[in-house]
């Protein structure tokens, strides 16, 4: 019977990052995934004949230490390419475009306003940086190092300055509306820079507490190079394979197997759908919280109260994918080439309102989005000369009031292509094949409880010293030898494989 | 001319708290008030003859026990009584009523159910817990997190203290709860909508957010953390309506030695070399102080009473930014008779409380909807009180005034300002829903006051009519309210100070905004403190 | 109040009415109702001691529908409940009874209880306070099991004292006398099922009589028949608090805050606390909150619930415990303390700071003689075994009368 040191249940990018650390450290990695091929949210499918997608866009930061730590680049990475441009699309075609640190499009003081804005962001978002690289101490624990991590943190706060550390803890907890509008004037502006603060989690532009984290999360990338998934897949998973770690694909786990001893429960190993089980002596869950402790694990092993929250984890998916095969390349008024991110989001308000149907289960009437069309930089996805257009369209509720039937979706389908031709007068007669996929898609496809890229919103009761709750947020569990290495850990979601490399340094310590 | 000691600017009751306690140590104090009567938003008028209504805040259950018994506001007229349940009505005609006692309680929550009437055992701990952590800093000043002052680090321990004798399980949980929405938290303890709903309509109470906003847990809490008596969550009245509460404060401010003058709106606080020296009223007439005082919201004191120039740069912009929306209309009716109300038990117990309209968490959502594309909508959130039920003072015998708090209601209106026609279609909206629930309630009207945001802030001066002075939201509360760095009562300006609502621990007729900055200002002029700093009531 | 009523109706304010009201209403000549969970409840029926005596020179009955009960079925219903309660549920056999305790994940105990289990896959769990939220959270995760709160649909008769079993016999509930201690059994009562099992909570020979609530007044004129000529009387709050402190039972509100209750950090108990270690199984499969209990064993409680006799005859309710007689340093307090009629003892539970036990103990009385108060320092002494623990309680068959 094999015996490894460490099964990693998902070959997600997380899962492949934690594999390479712990293999680096000359352990027996095992990486078992239910499907074809590795990278979960992030592989590539073929959505129409010819035509290829990926769920996640892009990794815009991804750090720079792990890819020289894994030497990534060695693996085929390609390190070339800039920030993509943020494109905030006007009927118009007076579009906002913002290229790094520029931002071009609006009036003189906006520009001025932005400088302002974009320095004192950027020093929160610099401040909080290395601590997305650490394990978040439980609170109430008086460790020395544990305690040292609070300290370190106060300090980097303290050096702000007094000013500045003041308005951090102001500022921290603002609705995005209002941080923009202490700022700004112009809709397209404040919507374009809003966006990030809330894709992907339950929150709204008029929503406090969760959202300026959001958005300072993601701007604590150093690489200032946006990745492009698929190929980072395929290099974690090259350098993988060359570190001696072995990847079962088509290998679905049905259990974590358990024993338990007169002191604890120890996870053993995994069984697969075929029956066999797979032991080890750490057995590593890139899973979501809910799927790993629920369904894998069960309920039975944990305490009450820890069930409950895990059960309670808030992670129903708001967003939906739109892929369209096209048979040539878009044309977006008022721009010579649709490349960088395009957003249809004219102001927050519109942002807002799009949420307000969510919340009662409703499709948005007016969807917002964001656009690329990948083909652009990676003509090999469709068929010469073709292209692929990619969406991620808020807020559509995975709980709909109809279920997502037929209906629905082919209703939702129209009003995006619909508000997309706003913008690119005459798509639709490009289209030769489309996909469509909402929450209840994602989450049946990837194995994602609630359809959420996330694991679980980013909101402040879901992450730090309590992502994914207390009691599991060190990556390791209440299950001895049992560890978490996805998005549902610290720091949180989007392509960041930092679960994955703070994970790996639990584990090995 | 006389040079006061302090000039406190705005008679309402923070305003009226703070003056005597300088009074009380000693000082020459002079309150100046821009209305021809005294209270602000804590005020009884008689604007229908036999009738007195409390015509903006209407009950009471923060205000600290021992300013009450310090102030001995009981000799100078103030009796709180607390009032007993209050009904809740669903979309379906559905009910639920508070109860006082366990059995009825348990009883009436178990009718919808079972779950949620032990879920409910539950969640009163927790709140009750919630409530002791915070409330042990009503009548404490906010630490500044960014100063290395003894007394700051001080207070920065005892916050951590307090915190930490919460058991580390219950800390994540406080975390979690002062982050949440109303809806996120209660959905951890029950079932039903109409218990949900009902518990989460104190989560929206004030504020521009709702039930399923982030951050409207802790407006839950800041509306349950009152007590009466040491019973934490209930809700008393003032006997004479909300003015008996600063009437109580002026007649001890006045024992005291202060003075106080109606009529004497102030246009302008006059600043001489970087120091608050008077004010300047509307008539043209100055006062000269040592110390000055506001009591206005902080929005209006920075923008609308100092000069720019006055202040140090950021200031004006903090004050423009401060978040201080208007969300919320009252509407007052004196009533031939008292209402009856359908699924409601005849008796006193369930039908002389409040009623709380609050039809579902959708509707209440729905509301905050409208209210941000301003408007307001045709089935608002209402909370409503019959004070005459329990006060004889307050209307003729056999008839009736009720007080029905409106949750939302825009301070400006998608299409243009607001008129007195849209403000009488506003309150027939609210007669509307009411009388959906009470059929015959329009016949029993013999007058009805109506006030929108717009209203409020004509009159009693609050910024957009927010009631709390400013958006309890985290941004805006401890050491960052008003501003971060100005949490302390002490102004930008030397010798000035802000003693209203804008300051820690935020709204409510609490008078411990009051008393706090009292403190401050007698440990600048170093003074012994007289104000007391825990309340008498030991959990 | 300033509105006079007239056809007023208070129906919600009042406690709801036992499925025995009418007999209960004939017997409580002085109307002293008190209430529990929602439902009416004697405190006494015509005077509390006279009632004690009956549970233990008679019999007598006491009414336990407001007791909560949820029948907890389906084919995962014993691993859901053994990781709920800290005994092994998996060792008990169909139809026998088991007391358990079910803590929080820290340990903290949030109600005790007894758990039937009337089939492989069908259980009976009852006890003292609403526990449907609790359940519900238990139940997370367990696919095939049903909660279903039978609390309002069962009525349940608690029939204690020496004579009880011979009326039952009389009752013509044949083989009753060959029941064991904790074992279930079923008798057809009116064309319906009857189940009695042999329990109780007052230290005695007992049994619990379990019927659908429609058939409530034909069994208690059925017990009252048979009892007519074996003292039987029922028995309100009172005397069964006396009974249960004499058998050293604990009581939620005395000797425990239950924890999902509780306020205050850790001023809820554990079962180490309450003396109750041999509740606690870590042999069996994980339940909640054993990795708290298990540093708990290790370390020794911070308090044991400790049985008491003092000197004296001054009841100890509410005393301070001193580790002397000049009362220099404070460890302790009585939790429920009373004369006991049938032992001639003055006794009591107390929370003692267990590094003290060892020591001396004092207990500081106040009490009063005709509006005079007093204050008393009686020195206690440690029992191990409960105060009262009749050989009739554990004899099978009981004696007959």
């Amino acid at each position: 019977m094999a015996h490894y040191d460490t099964i990693i249940i998902g070959a997600g990018h997380n899962s492949l990052v934690c594999a390479n650390y712990l293999a680096l450290k000359k352990k027996n990695v095992l990486v078992v995934e239910a499907a074809e091929v590795c990278g979960g949210l992030g592989a590539r499918h073929e959505f129409h004949d010819g035509f290829h997608a990926s769920v996640a866009h892009q990794a815009s930061h991804f750090p720079q230490k792990i890819i020289r730590d894994l030497r990534l680049a060695e693996h085929g990475l390609s390190l070339s390419g800039d920030h993509k441009a943020c494109i905030g699309l006007n009927r118009d075609g007076d579009h906002v475009i913002l290229q790094g640190n520029k931002v071009s499009g609006v009036p003189d003081n906006e520009v001025d306003a932005y400088k302002r804005y974009h320095r004192l962001m950027k020093r929160y978002a610099d401040m909080l940086a290395p601590f997305w690289l650490k394990t978040v101490p439980p609170i109430g624990n008086n460790s020395l190092p544990e305690m040292m991590a609070f300290a370190e943190l106060g300090l980097r706060i303290r050096l702000l300055g007094k000013e500045d550390m003041r308005e951090f803890f102001r500022m921290i907890t603002l609705p995005v509306y209002d941080l923009m509008d202490e700022y700004f004037s112009h809709p397209l502006l404040k919507s374009l820079l809003g966006w990030d603060a809330l894709i992907g989690t339950k929150q709204a532009p008029r929503s406090p507490n969760n959202s300026v984290l959001q958005l300072l999360y993601r701007m604590a990338g150093d690489s200032h190079v946006t990745l492009d998934v698929p190929t980072l897949i395929d290099a974690l998973q090259r350098a993988a394979v060359s570190r001696g770690v072995d990847i079962r694909t088509n290998s679905r786990v049905c259990d974590i197997v358990v024993e338990q001893n007169s002191e604890t429960v120890k996870a053993t190993g995994v069984r697969l759908e075929s029956g066999e089980v797979v032991t080890a002596e750490q057995v590593v869950s890139s899973a979501d919280p809910k799927m790993t402790f629920l369904k894998l694990l069960g309920a039975e092993h944990l305490e009450i109260e820890f069930t409950n929250r895990i059960t309670r984890i808030r992670d129903d998916g708001l967003v939906s994918k739109l892929h369209l095969a096209l048979n040539d390349q878009p044309s977006f008024s008022g721009l010579s080439s649709p490349a960088g991110r395009l957003f249809i989001a004219p102001n927050l308000e519109m942002i807002e309102c799009a949420f307000d149907h969510a919340k009662y289960g409703e499709s948005p009437v007016d969807p917002v989005m964001e656009i690329t069309i990948p083909t652009l930089e990676n003509p090999g996805l469709a068929p010469e000369g073709q292209h692929v257009l990619s969406a991620h369209v808020m807020y559509t509720p995975r709980k709909h009031k109809s279920e997502w039937d037929e209906s629905a979706r082919a209703e939702l389908t129209t009003k995006i292509i619909d508000a997309i031709e706003v913008y690119a007068p005459g798509i639709r007669s490009l289209i030769v094949g489309q996909e469509l996929l909402t929450p209840v898609d994602l989450e049946s496809r990837f194995n994602t409880s609630g359809g959420h890229w996330h694991h679980g919103d980013f909101a402040l009761d879901q992450l730090l010293m309590m992502r994914p709750t207390h009691g599991a947020a060190q990556y390791s569990t209440p299950i001895s030898g049992l560890y978490l290495c996805g998005a549902g850990t610290h720091p949180a979601g989007d392509i960041t494989g930092m679960p994955g490399h703070n994970a790996a340094r639990e584990i090995l310590s | 001319m006389k040079r006061y000691d302090a000039i406190v600017i705005g008679a309402g009751h923070n305003g009226l708290t703070n003056a005597a306690y300088l009074a009380k140590a000693g000082l020459d104090v002079l309150v100046v008030e821009k209305n021809d009567y005294i209270g602000g938003a804590a005020v009884s008028r008689e604007l229908h003859e036999g009738w007195v209504y409390s015509s903006c805040s209407y009950v009471c259950s923060m205000m600290r026990q021992s300013l009450h018994r310090d102030l001995d506001l009981s000799r100078h007229g103030l009796m709180l009584v607390p009032y007993l349940g209050t009904v809740n009505f669903d979309d379906h005609g559905n009910t639920l009523v508070s109860y006082h006692g366990e059995a009825a309680a348990y009883n009436e929550l178990k009718r919808h159910s079972r779950h949620d009437a032990d879920a409910m055992f539950r969640l009163q701990a927790d709140l009750g817990r919630y409530a002791q952590v915070i409330r042990k800093t009503l009548l404490r000043t906010p630490p500044d997190p960014t100063s290395f002052r003894i007394r700051d680090i001080q207070e920065l321990l005892f916050l951590a203290k307090q915190f930490g004798a919460l058991g580390q399980k219950e800390l994540y949980e406080y975390i979690r709860f002062f982050t949440l929405s109303a809806a996120d938290f209660l959905d951890d303890y029950f079932e039903t909508d109409i218990v949900k709903a009902t518990m989460a309509s104190a989560g929206i109470i004030g504020t521009a957010l709702g039930v399923y906003s982030p951050g409207s847990s802790y407006i839950l809490l800041h509306h349950v953390m009152g007590d009466i008596d040491g019973s934490i969550g209930a809700w008393g009245l003032a006997r004479g309506g909300m003015g008996a509460i600063s009437n109580a404060l002026a007649s001890a401010c006045k024992s005291y030695g202060g003075e106080i003058r109606t009529n004497a709106g102030v246009d302008q606080i006059i600043v001489k070399g970087g120091r608050a020296v008077g004010v300047a009223l509307s008539s043209g007439e100055e006062i000269s102080a040592n110390i000055v005082v506001s009591n206005l919201d902080a929005r209006r004191t920075f923008t609308k009473i100092m000069d720019r120039d006055d202040l140090p740069p950021g200031i004006f912009e903090k004050a423009e930014n401060f978040k201080i929306r208007g969300s919320s209309g009252k509407v007052n009716i004196a009533l031939s008779g008292l209402p009856k109300f359908t699924n409601v038990p005849d008796n006193p117990y369930a039908n002389r409380g409040g009623q709380a309209f609050t039809g579902s968490m959708e509707t209440m959502e729905r509301a905050y909807d409208c209210w941000k594309r301003g408007t307001w909508s045709d089935d608002p959130f209402i909370e409503s009180v019959i004070p005459s039920a329990w006060d004889p003072t307050v209307a003729p015998p056999g008839q009736h005034w009720m007080s029905n708090f409106i949750q939302y209601c825009p301070a400006e209106l998608a299409d243009g300002p607001w008129t007195p026609e849209k403000r009488d279609q506003f309150g027939q909206t609210v007669v509307n829903k009411i009388e959906r629930y009470s059929p015959g309630f329009k016949d029993l009207i013999v007058h009805m006051e109506v006030r929108t945001p717009f209203e409020i802030e004509q009159e009693v001066g609050l910024t957009e009519g927010n009631i709390f002075q400013g958006e309890l939201t985290i941004d805006q509360l401890l050491f960052n309210r008003p501003f971060p760095g100005y949490a302390q009562y002490r102004m930008p300006v030397k010798n000035m100070y802000m003693c209203g609502s804008s300051t820690h621990p935020g709204g409510g007729v609490s008078s411990a905004c009051g008393a706090n900055a009292a403190r401050e200002i007698l440990m600048d002029l170093r003074r012994p403190n007289t104000v007391p700093e825990d309340d008498c009531y030991d959990d | 109040m300033i509105v006079t009523m007239t056809n007023a109706d208070f129906s919600t304010e009042k406690p709801r009415p036992s499925h025995f009201q009418p007999r209960l209403d004939e017997r409580n000549i002085h109307d002293a109702w008190s209430s529990w969970n929602g439902y009416k409840l004697a405190e006494y029926y015509f005077e509390a001691e006279y009632e004690y005596f009956c549970i233990r020179n008679t019999c007598g009955t006491y009414d336990i529908c407001p007791m909560q009960k949820y029948l907890i079925s389906g084919p995962d219903a014993e691993k859901m409940l053994n990781r709920m309660v800290t005994r092994d549920v998996t060792k008990m056999r169909n139809n026998r009874v088991s007391y358990v305790l079910w803590c929080t994940d820290e340990g903290r105990l949030i109600d005790d209880g007894t758990i039937f289990r009337l089939a492989d896959d069908s259980f009976l769990l009852t006890c003292g306070s609403p526990s449907t939220a609790w359940l519900k959270k238990s139940s997370l995760g367990f696919d095939n099991v049903t909660i279903n709160d039978r609390s309002d649909e069962l009525a349940a008769l608690s029939l204690q004292g020496p004579t009880s079993c011979a009326v039952l016999k009389r009752m013509g509930l044949k083989g009753i006398e060959q029941a064991k201690p904790f074992t279930i059994h079923h008798f057809d009562f009116f064309g319906d099922s009857l189940m009695v099992s042999r329990t109780g909570f007052t230290g005695g020979l007992g049994y619990e009589l379990w019927i659908k609530a429609e058939l409530a007044l034909e069994l208690w004129d059925a017990v009252y028949e048979a009892g007519a000529d074996y003292g039987i009387h029922p028995f309100g709050e009172q005397a069964t608090n006396m009974a249960r402190l004499e058998a050293g039972f604990i009581m939620p509100g005395y000797e425990f805050n239950e924890a999902l209750k509780t306020v205050h950090f850790e001023h809820d108990q554990t079962p180490f606390e309450l003396n109750l270690d041999w509740m606690v199984d870590f042999k069996k499969p994980h339940f909640n909150g054993r990795a708290a209990l298990l540093e708990e064993s290790r370390r020794g409680p911070r308090y044991t619930l400790t049985k008491l006799d003092i000197e004296g005859n001054k009841p100890a309710e509410g005393a301070f415990i001193y580790d002397s007689q000049d009362c220099s340093r404070h460890i302790g307090y009585v939790t429920s303390g009373m004369w006991s009629p049938v032992v001639k003892a003055n006794i009591a539970l107390a929370m003692i700071e267990t590094p003290y036990l060892k020591g001396e103990l004092w207990a500081e009385i106040n009490y009063e003689k005709e509006l005079r108060h007093y204050s008393k320092i009686a020195r206690c002494s440690v029992k191990e075994e409960p105060f009262w623990a009749p050989d009739y309680a554990k004899v099978t068959p009981p004696r007959d009368y």
